[in-house]
């Protein structure tokens, strides 16, 4: 049986909301197939408005992985705005996907990837209005499999009431494999329904199935244990782990799309994972071990790509970019490639040390020098310590004078407030730092225009870290320190001037520490301030944390728990936390020993350069790091014969 | 050592010029002026085109756009005239910036520029206005209204808060047909300031008729170039450059 198409009544709807070539879909490199020749259709949805899902990587590579497939069929859809979802109600238009503009409940899978937990509300909204039953216990065969990824999926359990599923890790071979169960199973004509679909899926161990694991609770709140509650489901789940990136060269042709996106450039992923071991940092732990993409193999990417494409930037995305074995070689190769070209490359997340500003240098060889921005994170060298950060000031002062000396004219430091054991002056050690920075960079450059821009965000603790256990600071305390540095900058009669400080107050993270660190019990706040109308919340404009707090109380009124239990409460090593059945593959001892580590200062070192420290993850997962030098040699590039010149011939 | 100076790129002069023809079809007929900028910029890129850059810190590719159809309007007759540093044949043109364009985004005609004076040429545009929902005699009700008056003030919110201005004086032409499933009106407006647009035009309709349209009419830009020598028809603005290239 074949699905229509919704546009026909979508099309008289656009004309009235803001916006409408986002929901239009027809980006390059988009791919439509016939419905009835596939056996398996998934639809991939990134739980926010499109501008920021499109560029989403994820979404991007499982997207051309799924459709390589011959008997699968894959599409996209995004978060609706307000305006359109509420003319979608009114004209019985349900949440569609942008690439042939089928109904959502019509495919056999809804993958959502959340890269944060404040895309929860959106994934409600899509799954009504595609008209699949709020909770998964109500969804019959004729329903998508909803199933959450990406790092939030770590910890689903406050979702678990919503999603029939989550996978943890990486997706490139989880949803092949997910993909042959739904076929073999559909094939066989759906034995046993819904239920032998889940089962095979959990027994598999592709999949984390909430539905069959039950949650039994001690009188004071905590959980007692989780256990399985149907015979062969595993009692704890694996996240997958992607070998060789090599032999997965994906996104091989980027969408491009015809509406601005918060991305307006191709990403290259040159490498996966991270053991800096910075113990705030959820993607560092659980994305480990470091697997590099080869030199040779990234050029290939960055050739393709900009033919498929035509953007003139290039980000070489990874969690801390300038660690490539190779990134000297493969910078200064690939700068030598495009000069004289319109083409421009950068390297996000970059960390402080005065190697990044030769690589930055690199890089902006033919371009502008405008801002450079670095990540020390923690104000004082002692909470540096804490959190593993290991950047001496010294360190941050020569990394910065060598920025201003070579022309950069704006240095970024980004900053959290509110880490374990930290106190004001930890904090307020960022006017000093940023005073210096400033000292250093007038003397270096002999200019008085530098600038430096501090950064600083609430931190909010997450599963899977040392810091899983720590007590998050409540959102008064956070902004009076936020007032407090704020203040000690302006109060800076010399250098304030050149210094501007942008802090993100502590509301939105009590939220989104509730739901990182949340259990079953927390679905049912999620699912009140959904219908009290709350959406888009990473959008400032649109969250609104008395709903929040107002939508907790009503959740939590029957319960021994409440909103600070679950945020400002430090964890005992004995507690069952929510996600100890999600295996990352980090020994709990370790993250355990780690904290306490934390607690003393005492700083842990990167594995790939010492011997191993057992965190438990290659040991468990039978994975390894891999790391280069390949000592390969990148060639330039072939001028390629113009297609429309007089003399290139017919 | 600060770095003050221009990186130096190399300031090659365009050699030829080429204008480009091209149509805003169907689901991209949502694509906002801005958007199409970026899609054409970037299948420039695919499609190898040898573009001229502007001097200066950021290049800019030389490219001019004319007259835009405002979103969500379609479009057979959009124009862009693009500055190239090594000499390209534009039907080949043509063909390849077609292939590296979303369909729904079509390259129509390319010819190259000899003669001067392009945007000037786009004298008058020919609206389709489909109106899904409107009765013909509702609808040539309402025109009769609107040609016999001799002005109809409407409102537009510009950037600068609401203008008024008048929709009646630039309509030419305009006739209604009966579709298979709506009433269109055919309409000839000559380009002045502020442009009137379809939407102003079916504003002043409402304005003097009084008629209320449920449905969102589709809007198509058939036509744009010199008013011929009836005073009506819209003529090819190509056609003193096909000229000139033939002699």
């Amino acid at each position: 049986m074949t699905v229509q198409s919704v546009f026909p009544a979508l099309e008289q709807l656009l004309p009235r909301v803001q916006k409408p070539v986002q929901y239009v879909g027809g980006e390059l490199n988009a791919v439509i197939k016939a419905w009835d020749d596939t056996v398996v259709r998934w639809c991939l949805m990134y739980p926010d408005a499109y501008e920021v899902g499109i560029p989403n990587q994820g979404v991007q590579i499982l997207y051309e992985v799924l459709n390589e497939r011959a008997d699968t069929l894959c599409e996209r859809t995004y978060a609706v705005w307000p305006d359109l979802e509420k003319l979608m109600r009114e004209n019985d238009v349900p949440q569609f996907t942008v690439d042939a503009h089928r109904p959502v409940g019509a495919f056999d899978a809804l993958g959502v990837s959340f890269s944060t937990e404040l895309g929860y509300t959106n994934m409600l909204t899509a799954i009504d209005l595609a008209g699949i039953p709020l909770h998964a216990v109500d969804r019959d065969e004729t329903h998508p499999l909803v199933i959450a990824g990406g790092h939030a999926a770590f910890n689903p359990e406050a979702i678990s009431t919503f999603i029939d599923g989550a996978v943890l890790g990486d997706g490139e071979q989880a949803v092949l494999a997910i993909t042959d169960i739904i076929a073999a199973f559909k094939n066989e004509g759906n034995p046993g329904g819904r239920e032998e679909l889940l089962l095979r899926l959990s027994k598999s161990g592709v999949m984390y199935v909430p539905a069959f694991y039950d949650v039994e609770y001690l009188e004071d709140g905590r959980i007692r244990r989780v256990a399985p509650n149907r015979p062969g489901v595993p009692w704890r789940v694996a996240k997958h782990t992607v070998m060789n990136l090599d032999e997965w060269p994906y996104p091989k042709a980027p969408l491009v799309p015809i509406a601005e996106s918060v991305h307006e450039r191709m990403s290259v992923e040159i490498f996966r994972g991270c053991t800096r071991g910075c113990r705030f940092c959820q993607a560092g732990m659980i994305t480990r071990p470091v697997r590099e993409r080869s030199m040779t193999s990234i050029a290939e990417m960055v050739a393709n790509g900009l033919e498929k494409t035509g953007y003139e930037e290039i980000g070489l995305l990874s969690l801390s970019s300038a660690d490539h074995s190779e990134i000297a070689e493969l910078a200064k190769g690939l700068a030598d490639r495009y000069e004289n070209t319109q083409t421009s490359l950068s390297l996000p997340s970059t960390r402080v040390d005065a190697f990044n500003i030769d690589l930055a240098n690199e890089l902006s060889r033919n371009g502008r020098r405008s801002g450079l921005t670095f990540a020390p994170e923690g104000g004082s060298e002692r909470i540096r310590r804490v959190i593993n950060k290991m950047v001496t000031e010294e360190d941050m002062i020569r990394t910065v004078t060598a920025a201003y000396a070579s022309g950069w004219r704006q240095v970024k430091l980004y900053f959290m407030c509110g880490l374990p054991t930290e106190e004001d002056e930890d904090v307020l050690q960022i006017a000093r730092l940023a005073h210096e920075v400033i000292k250093a960079g007038r003397e270096a450059s002999g200019r008085n225009d530098i600038r430096c821009t501090v950064s600083i965000g609430g931190f909010v603790p997450k599963p899977h870290t040392p810091f899983q256990w720590a007590a998050q600071l409540d959102h008064e305390t956070t902004d009076a320190r936020l007032y407090k540095l704020r203040d000690a900058i302006r109060q800076d009669k010399t250098f304030g001037k050149s210094i501007g400080v942008r802090y993100h107050d502590g509301k939105p993270g009590v939220v989104e520490g509730l739901l990182s660190r949340g259990d079953r019990r927390v679905a049912k706040v999620i699912e009140q301030v959904w219908r009290d109308g709350q959406r888009f919340d990473g959008w400032s404009e649109h969250f609104s944390y008395d709903k929040w707090m107002a939508a907790a109380e009503i959740a939590f009124a029957d319960e021994a728990v409440d909103v600070n239990w679950y945020t400002i409460r430090e964890r005992e090593l004995s507690e069952v936390l929510p996600w100890d059945h999600l295996d990352s593959g980090l020994d709990k001892e370790w993250l355990w020993d780690d904290w306490q580590d934390a607690l003393s200062e005492v700083e842990v070192d990167d594995c790939r350069w010492v011997p191993c420290f057992d965190c438990g993850v290659c040991d468990h997962m039978g994975t390894e790091i891999q790391v280069g030098p390949t000592n390969a040699v990148m060639l330039p590039m072939p001028t390629i014969p113009s297609r429309v010149a007089v003399n290139s011939g017919t | 050592m600060a770095r003050d100076r221009d990186p130096g790129r190399e300031n090659i002069p365009a050699i030829q010029k080429l204008r480009i023809q091209h149509a805003k079809r169907d689901r991209l007929r949502f694509t906002s002026h801005r958007d199409f900028q970026r899609a054409f910029e970037r299948a420039l890129k695919r499609a190898g085109v040898p573009m001229a850059y502007s001097a200066g810190f950021s290049p800019h590719p030389k490219i001019s756009y004319a007259n835009a159809a405002p979103t969500g309007v379609a479009s057979e007759a959009e124009y862009v005239e693009i500055g190239v540093v090594a000499l390209v044949d534009p039907e080949k043109l043509r063909v390849v910036l077609d292939e590296v364009l979303p369909p729904g985004l079509d390259i129509l005609d390319v010819v190259e520029a000899r003669t001067p004076d392009f945007v000037a040429r786009l004298e008058a545009s020919h609206w389709k206005i489909e109106l899904p929902g409107t009765s013909q005699a509702t609808l040539d009700h309402a025109l009769k209204l609107f040609l016999e008056a001799p002005e109809v003030l409407v409102e537009r919110m510009s950037k600068s808060g609401i203008r008024t201005f008048d929709a009646r004086t630039a309509v030419i032409r305009a006739n209604v047909e009966m579709g298979s499933d709506c009433a269109i009106l055919q309409v000839v407006v000559r380009h002045g300031l502020p442009t009137v647009r379809p939407d102003d035009v079916l504003a002043a309709l409402k304005k003097v008729a009084d008629f209320a349209q449920e449905i969102p009419p589709r809007v198509t830009r058939l036509a744009q170039g010199p008013l011929l020598e009836d005073g009506w028809s819209v003529g090819d603005p190509f056609a003193l450059d096909r000229e000139a290239t033939q002699a």
